[in-house]
């Protein structure tokens, strides 16, 4: 990358190199992969010139289960189930894209009733994925308490996910051409409640950070990067917000009725650490209000696609109708049948663009699946943010990219 | 968009093909004018590289599809570039000088595939060990890998 690239330092020859004007050779320590501070298993290895960064290189693959491999072994339901592993902290959006790419191969499109209770999920898991980093991040600066007030609301939205779905970290709780079940009874009453009782919580996070000297000074100016570099990165959602430029596929690319919705996209100019914080904050403001809008105006009708080509029979139907038992039986051992093809399909995650890139040749099972995590782009460009920063600058930088190494590595 | 497709066949005539697949804009050109292609794209606003990948088609040669994903800011679409590569040792020119996020999704393609991207600036293995034998994603590569599972040891 020392050619043409922009900043970024050239590992091999900046590690242990002797720097020629001062003589002296820069100590080469490891943070990781077993560091806290590092969010899983994210290794940096870091060339250091007393407490700054002469050189920087984040190494990961320590968590590789071969996901994408084993795509190619299960159906197109099935794989569901491996979308959840990757981005663990807000799974409902990594199911999201993916069945939103089969459903374009299969050329069928959910009724509203889905769409709706879809970007519901949807936007609560982005508010607990933001929550998750809020917490860890301000952990990583010092500050303890945050943590227990996130973790508190995020069980929340996890208890509404668990009353749907089941379970609560890896719910799969988005099917191709449909939802696994259509909303429980009580669920409005207790998404109502969660809604109403979050604006104070929120009020609180800004009055325990923003109103904290220690936290704005630390953040202000800290691990900045500039519009240009975050584009040639790759960066997206709110790490590319923050660079001030307002691409959020919800708006550019609606998906599943986004259109529908009112809602702003909230963009900084500064591209620290504090503008990413300031992001973040906003967005969950943003995802309320959607929610919101969301369970008011939820329509009647249908929370499947008719027939039983795409989404199974209910069970009572099984137990009438051959037919019914049929199709269910061929689905679930076949697998659906989608039409040979490639699509490229992606949502606003979290963390930026989840894009899945689908090839099915006929069968039940995918012929090939790429799945393009934001966060394996995002932390690629750590090494700008930190050159030539102090060292506990790379803690706070590799907190506001926000990284789930689940997603990073597949 | 129409305007940038139609320049893009202008200036390399026949050697890039444009389709359509599901509403998706598909561009397929040979291996060698990938990097002018994509210096040309970027000069024409298609200013984010989202991906780079490859498809395995085991029993077609060429064997491998590369493809790789541009976006463009103001046009708000999305571009797909595909080129099949083959033979023994497969390898594309790298486009890491062009477009920084390349670097890693060069690096993990040819983890996966085994796929050689020609002047990218440190190509070694990503996801997987460096000394892993073997590029996982490709379709005559097991699933429960090339060695044999080590036996259980009971005590």
């Amino acid at each position: 990358m020392s050619k043409g690239g922009i900043g970024m330092a050239e590992p091999e020859t900046t590690f242990g190199q002797v720097d020629p004007e001062t003589g002296l050779k820069p100590m080469v320590i490891n943070l990781g992969p077993q560091h806290p501070a590092t969010h899983g298993v994210l290794r940096v290895r870091v060339a250091l010139d007393g407490e700054q960064v002469r050189a920087c290189e984040p190494i990961i693959g320590y968590l590789h289960t071969g996901i994408e491999k084993n795509f190619e072994d299960l159906t197109f339901n099935q794989a569901i189930t491996l979308t959840d592993r990757m981005d663990y902290l807000s799974p409902i959006t990594n199911n999201f894209g993916y069945v939103l790419g089969v459903e374009k191969l299969l050329g069928v499109e959910v009724p509203k009733r889905c769409q709706y209770i879809r970007v519901m999920f949807a936007e609560l898991s982005r508010i607990a994925s933001h929550l998750v980093w809020l917490g860890t991040s301000a952990m990583d600066m010092g500050a303890m308490s945050p943590f227990f007030y996130t973790m508190q609301q995020r069980e929340q939205i996890l208890d509404l996910i668990e009353m749907s779905a089941g379970t609560r970290m890896n719910p799969s709780y988005f099917r191709v051409g449909g939802l696994l079940n259509d909303l429980p009874p009580g669920f409005a009453e207790k998404l109502h409640a969660f809604l109403d009782g979050f604006p104070h919580w929120l009020h609180e996070y800004y009055a325990l950070l923003d109103r904290n000297p220690i936290w704005v000074e630390r953040l202000k100016g800290t691990a900045p990067i500039t519009k240009e570099q975050a584009l040639d990165y790759g960066w997206t959602g709110p790490l590319l917000r923050a660079c001030g430029v307002d691409r959020d596929l919800r708006k550019t690319n609606p998906y599943s009725s986004y259109e529908e919705f009112e809602f702003d996209v909230p963009t900084e100019t500064a591209g620290d650490v504090y503008a990413r914080y300031h992001v973040r904050m906003r967005e969950m403001q943003e995802s309320l209000k959607i929610v919101r809008q969301a369970i008011d105006n939820l329509p009647e009708g249908d929370w499947h696609v008719p027939g039983w080509k795409v989404y199974p029979p209910n069970k009572a139907e099984i137990g009438r109708n051959m037919e019914a038992l049929i199709y269910h039986f061929k689905l679930f051992t076949e697998g659906i049948r989608v039409p040979a093809g490639e699509v490229y399909s992606a949502v606003e995650g979290p963390k930026g663009e989840i894009g899945y890139f689908i090839v099915s040749d006929g069968s039940g099972k995918p012929y090939r699946v790429r799945v393009r995590g934001p966060s394996f782009y995002n932390v690629q460009a750590l090494p700008v943010l930190v050159q030539d920063k102090i060292l506990a600058d790379v803690v706070a930088a590799i907190g506001s990219i926000d990284i789930v190494l689940g997603e990073v590595d597949r | 968009m129409k305007q940038i497709l139609s320049a893009l066949e202008e200036s390399f005539g026949d050697r890039a093909t444009v389709s359509e697949s599901l509403g998706q804009t598909v561009v397929q050109l040979p291996a060698a004018e990938i990097v002018s292609v994509v210096t040309f794209l970027k000069s024409q606003g298609f200013n984010m590289l989202i991906d780079i990948s490859a498809v395995d088609r085991l029993g077609r040669e060429p064997r491998f599809d590369v493809v790789y994903h541009l976006y463009h800011l103001e046009l708000k679409d999305w571009l797909r570039l595909k080129v099949q590569v083959g033979g023994d040792a497969p390898s594309v020119p790298s486009i890491a000088h062009v477009f920084a996020s390349a670097n890693w999704a060069e690096r993990e393609c040819y983890d996966m595939f085994g796929i050689r991207f020609r002047g990218h600036p440190d190509l070694k293995r990503i996801l997987m060990p460096e000394d892993w034998k073997g590029h996982p994603l490709r379709k005559d590569y097991p699933l429960t890998g090339l060695d044999p599972l080590p036996p259980l040891v009971h005590e």
